[in-house]
């Protein structure tokens, strides 16, 4: 039997959720046998593959490009984690909603600000910087979530209950000491 | 003392006539969730996450402001109920803006608490696009009504145990707000004496110390049951005297 792939995607988060994936430590050795990491920002892949069993998303969706890979990602993807509180429920990357249009503070951070080099984005007139959504949402607005994952970020031992009861094809049983917000 | 004779989750327990059935529950070694009601202040059955079911009666009641009545059978933790609690406490993080992870109270919270027990590990009603602006006018302390959950603790700790009754609630509705004295920020309420019990009895982070920062807050939430347990007993005292 194939090993079954797994991904990891980083989307507006401030990379938490990993740094505390990488905390797994020893474990991370016996999970790199265990499964195919097959797309991850610790994995130098550029697209999304197909056929993936499991994917973690870490993040909020902030931008266009965020939108497109969690569309994308849950196509390929038989299981989709909202994988810490950003993806969970907009958290910290969220707090910008009240304060009303993304080109406004786009506007107070890169143009107005003094410590603005430019001016204004880099190569605003070719988009590679993608655009803010008026609407930071969490992952479960975007696409249908299999599994929430809390915490900011999920510590070390909560990734390992949750990945292990996926990889062993049983819904993740966090225990209420596991499964708090912040 | 007059008592009756009552079940709770099939445990078999006697109570006086007057207690509610939280405290009986409380008493039977079962814990029923709650977030309004503070021991030492009266009960107000707020939140409604204390209700539980009895046989015979169609609808949940509130524990906390039900009275323990001759062979009630009672339950507190039915598949209904545990759906009940969480669509609530889904109502009441997007109510406002709740983020743990940017909040003075994370760690000492009892809206963050009754999350993880209940099972909510997510939320699927959308927060206001509003936020409330805070008021930090009192030189001590601060409110924050984006994270009040209006369980109006603050309100009858200010009333009952300090008597000031700076705080009131205004408002109807999504807009329903505490307000110091007839609406004056905090820091202008004359009536106001800086105890700090409104503080201490917040379950969440809406009412907090200044100078503390993400998680810093301390818990003294025993200060109002405790004031209140001694000031019960003397009274008892000059009954007797």
């Amino acid at each position: 039997m194939s090993k079954p792939r797994v991904a990891t995607v980083w989307l507006a988060g401030c990379s938490g959720c990993h740094m505390s994936f990488l905390d797994l430590d020893e474990w991370l050795i016996d999970l790199a046998q265990a499964v195919d990491l097959v797309y991850s920002p610790i994995a130098d892949v550029k697209d999304f593959p197909d056929d993936v069993d499991v994917t973690l998303v870490e993040g909020a969706v902030a931008n266009a490009d965020n939108l497109e890979l969690l569309l994308q990602l849950r196509e390929r993807s038989k299981i989709v984690v909202a994988f810490g509180d950003c993806a969970v429920h907009g958290n910290v990357s969220a707090m910008r909603n009240p304060l009303g249009d993304p080109g406004e503070l786009v506007a107070e951070a890169y143009r107005d600000a003094v410590t603005s080099l430019h001016g204004h984005l880099p190569d605003p007139e070719n988009g590679i910087v993608p655009a803010l959504l008026p609407r930071v949402m969490p992952a479960h607005e975007v696409v249908r979530v299999d599994a929430y994952l809390p915490g900011c970020p999920p510590s070390a031992d909560r990734i390992r209950t949750a990945v292990e009861a996926l990889l062993a094809g049983t819904s993740p049983e966090l225990a209420p000491s596991q499964r708090r917000f912040g | 003392m007059a008592g009756v004779n009552l079940k709770i989750d099939g445990v078999e327990i006697e109570a006086p006539v007057g207690e509610n059935l939280m405290q009986a529950a409380t008493r039977a070694g079962v814990r029923v969730p709650g977030l309004c009601q503070l021991d030492g202040l009266s009960v107000v059955g707020a939140c409604r996450l204390c209700m539980v079911e009895i046989a015979g009666t169609p609808r949940p009641r509130p524990a906390c402001a039900t009275p323990v009545g001759e062979s009630m059978d009672v339950h507190t933790d039915t598949p209904r109920l545990r759906e009940h609690r969480r669509v609530l406490l889904e109502m009441l993080f997007a109510e406002g803006q709740h983020i743990c992870a940017a909040c003075v109270a994370s760690g000492a919270c009892e809206l963050q608490n009754l999350a993880a027990e209940l099972g909510v590990d997510h939320v699927n009603f959308t927060p206001p696009p509003t936020r409330l602006e805070m008021d930090l006018s009192h030189p001590r302390f601060g409110y924050d009504p984006s994270r009040c959950v209006l369980c109006t603790r603050c309100v009858r700790a200010c009333a009952e145990v300090e008597g000031a009754f700076t705080w009131g609630v205004a408002g109807r509705g999504r807009e329903t707000h505490l307000v110091a004295d007839l609406g004056v920020p905090w820091g202008e309420a004359e009536s106001c004496t800086s105890c700090g019990k409104c503080v201490s009895a917040c379950p969440v982070g809406a009412l907090f110390e200044k100078g503390t920062s993400v998680g810093e807050r301390r818990v003294t939430r025993a200060l109002v049951s405790t004031l209140t347990a001694r000031r019960d007993r003397e009274s008892h005292r000059e009954v007797l005297k």
